[in-house]
């Protein structure tokens, strides 16, 4: 594939990580705020080649992580109804509710079924007229232009069997919530390059300036991850702050004006809690008022919040960049990805299924080979 | 025409294209002899079944290798193959892995009233040619019919006898510290390809599965006198699931070089796409093969004279431990843990 292994050279790597070595002269922490990047920086070893002195933490960027739990048994009740197709990404299946998740749901013969675009739940609702098709519209920045264009789609042609369960969620008011905890060690910020691609980073702007931290638009692959690193280190070594952009063969300041256009229409900003973190205000997408007759809620009532039970895991402090995976006394006994304490164990995107994925159980433990 | 009309039943007609499989096909009277004579028996092709006795009588002398495998694929046709020769294959190759000459096969159907008899008939064939192609005979089956909506479609039962050849036992048991381990060709194509037919995502290029029989390259190395310490045949759960599994069982640890598993650039790309390792999707004609280091590359040599077998290529290493792990060394040099797949990938892939 082009465009993939020069992104993952050894060679360019070892430099790389050597500048970094030679640019550093006191401790850092960074976070890197996408589950993806979490997983790269994991599976690749990119930590492992960072001198002592730099410290990755992992950030909220896992959509399914932060789905709130209510939201998730919402979504089983409507997939238990006999006149209701449930479509979702397949992260979502394994996502535990309060007592239950989709996989049982389904095995309990509700009609849940996986998708991989939005717009092939439209097709099904066109294919199956007769019954109510609920999409689980979950995610950050990224999915949400294309689950407003299912949304934008049915309201076009018409389809009246079709509506969305939406926990949508942005990453700046996260970023503030983190930088506004009283337990944060966050000092610069490897943005989500996704998020970036959709939103721009522009909106960065006003975070890094307001809370002094360096923030670089980042990719995923192991040498953007490395330069994004770099760069961040450069940036507070020499005392600045800036939105700066790693990710340039993808990411413009302005984003991707067709995606922000439709989600302005179908999408409102509303206030959103997050799981394992708690209410944000402004931090969620809701259907925008011309599309409130698509929103699952009105047709199958309404998500009742509640507390979450306070239980072990520790996925909260995880997802704010408090705690690693390891840290986690339950981490690879009492909770594994067969038996998840919490999301962050369950989803391909957690950093606990990261951890637990590419580094056995014992994390620091030496490679064999 | 209908097959409870009483006349029809008599009608020396062949089956009529556009029938369908009805219950009386799987009931054990004319309808179900109909279907045998006319579409099961001359398909298969073997003189065993045309005896109409209630089982196979074989002769087998010396240590016999028995195994059986049921497959429920969805869709039953996808590129590189279909259910028929899936059911073939697969029982080919675990007696394969065994050490064994596939010899006999038995066929269990059991199809879902409603089924196209040209589907069947596709399946048929796919089973008898499969079985040609494996060099193994199919001498007993058997044909059942469920209720529509009781099974879907279409399912095979095939278990396989097979003589052992292999003079050592061959098994993790039997695996070394420092033995090579070797996969004989590139991997993830049958899972892509069962996902490409079934999610119609439309790649550039056409995903074909592996779908193939593996015992002739095995035998060979076998016959050449190759100390194989291990064989264990890629299904479900990939290269990743097989290799843990013989580590477990093993007690060793297994080291790879990610670089040197071969996988083809179209089934990475469509890995990177989908967000799935290549070393955990499914494959159908590939198996791993453990042997002492210094026996490597004359395994390797008389694998790759096999076209099933051609792209053969060393990816690893046995360890002495820690016991039941598997890393992989990426491309920053780096290892990473490698364990089974937790759940399924896709369900339904075989």
């Amino acid at each position: 594939m082009k465009f993939r292994e020069e992104y993952r050279d050894g060679e360019a790597a070892a430099l790389l990580a050597a500048e970094i070595a030679r640019t550093v002269t006191k401790p850092w922490t960074l976070m890197e705020v996408c589950g993806g990047q979490t997983h790269s920086i994991v599976r690749y070893g990119i930590d492992t080649l960072l001198p002592p002195k730099v410290t990755l933490v992992h950030g909220p960027g896992c959509p399914v992580c932060v789905t709130p739990v209510e939201y998730v048994d919402k979504a089983i009740e409507i997939a238990l109804r006999p006149e209701t197709i449930l479509c979702s990404f397949g992260d979502m299946l394994r996502v535990p509710g309060s007592h239950s998740d989709l996989f049982a749901a389904k095995s309990r013969g509700g009609d849940v079924r996986i998708v991989y675009s939005p717009l092939d739940a439209l097709a099904i609702a066109k294919a199956e007229p007769a019954r109510e098709l609920v999409f689980f519209a979950v995610g950050f920045e990224t999915t949400a232009p294309a689950n407003a264009m299912l949304a934008w789609r049915a309201k076009q042609e018409g389809i009246g069997n079709l509506s969305l369960l939406v926990s949508h969620v942005l990453v700046p008011p996260a970023m503030r919530a983190i930088l506004d905890g009283l337990d944060s060690r966050i000092q610069g910020f490897l943005a989500a390059g996704h998020v970036c691609t959709v939103m721009g980073t522009r909106e960065y702007e006003p975070i890094a300036a307001r809370y002094h931290v360096p923030i670089v638009a980042t990719g995923f692959e192991p040498i953007d991850i490395l330069e994004g690193v770099l760069m961040c280190v450069r940036q507070l070594e020499e005392g600045r702050a800036e939105v700066e952009n790693q990710y340039r063969r993808i990411v413009r300041r302005d984003g991707n004006e067709a995606a922000l256009k439709l989600m302005s229409q179908v999408f409102a900003v509303i206030p959103r809690r997050w799981r394992g973190i708690g209410d944000i205000a402004g931090s969620g997408l809701g259907l925008a008022p011309a599309y409130a007759h698509f929103d699952a809620e009105h047709r199958f009532g309404a998500v009742s919040t509640h507390d979450e039970a306070a239980g072990e895991c520790i996925s909260g402090q995880v997802l704010r960049g408090v705690m690693k995976p390891p840290d986690c006394p339950a981490f690879g006994t009492r909770c594994t990805p067969e038996h998840p304490l919490g999301v962050t164990m369950v989803s391909s995107e957690g950093a606990c299924a990261a951890y637990y994925r590419y580094r056995g159980l014992a994390p620091a433990k030496e490679p064999v080979a | 025409m209908t097959i409870d009309n009483p006349f029809a039943l008599s009608c020396p007609a062949p089956l009529p294209d556009g029938e369908r499989i009805q219950m009386a096909h799987g009931g054990g009277g004319r309808a179900m002899a109909r279907l045998l004579d006319e579409v099961i028996r001359p398909a298969f092709g073997d003189a065993e079944l045309d005896r109409r006795h209630d089982g196979a009588l074989l002769d087998i002398a010396g240590p016999v290798a028995f195994t059986t495998d049921s497959y429920v694929v969805d869709p039953l046709f996808f590129a590189g193959g279909d259910i028929g020769t899936l059911a073939v294959n697969g029982t080919v190759n675990d007696l394969a892995m065994c050490g064994a000459r596939p010899l006999y096969l038995s066929v269990g159907l059991i199809l879902e009233e409603g089924l196209p008899l040209e589907t069947l008939r596709r399946v048929a064939r796919s089973i008898g040619s499969a079985a040609r192609a494996a060099g193994v005979r199919i001498v007993t089956g058997d044909t059942k019919v469920v209720d529509r909506g009781k099974a879907d479609r279409l399912f095979i039962n095939t278990a396989g006898v097979g003589h052992i050849v292999a003079r050592a036992p061959i098994g993790p048991q039997a695996v070394r510290p420092g033995d090579a381990v070797l996969v004989s060709g590139d991997i993830g194509r049958h899972g892509i390809a069962i996902l490409a037919a079934r999610e119609g995502f439309g790649f550039e290029t056409a995903i074909e599965s592996d779908c193939a029989p593996v015992a002739a390259p095995v035998l060979a190395m076998i016959e050449a006198g190759i100390e194989i310490h291990c064989l264990r045949d890629l299904t479900r759960g990939g290269l990743a699931s097989a290799l843990v599994e013989i580590a477990e069982t093993a007690g060793r640890a297994v080291a790879l070089t990610e670089k040197s598993v071969p996988v083809r650039p179209d089934i990475a790309s469509a890995c990177e796409l989908l967000g799935l390792d290549p070393l955990h999707v499914a494959n159908e004609g590939r198996f791993v093969a453990i042997v002492p280091a210094g026996e490597a590359d004359r395994a390797l040599e008389i694998m790759r004279r096999f076209d099933v077998a051609r792209d053969a290529t060393a990816i690893g290493a046995v360890a002495e431990g820690p016991a039941g792990q598997v890393s992989c060394r990426g491309p920053l040099g780096v290892a990473r843990a490698i364990d089974m797949l937790n759940g399924e990938q896709l369900p339904r892939i075989c």
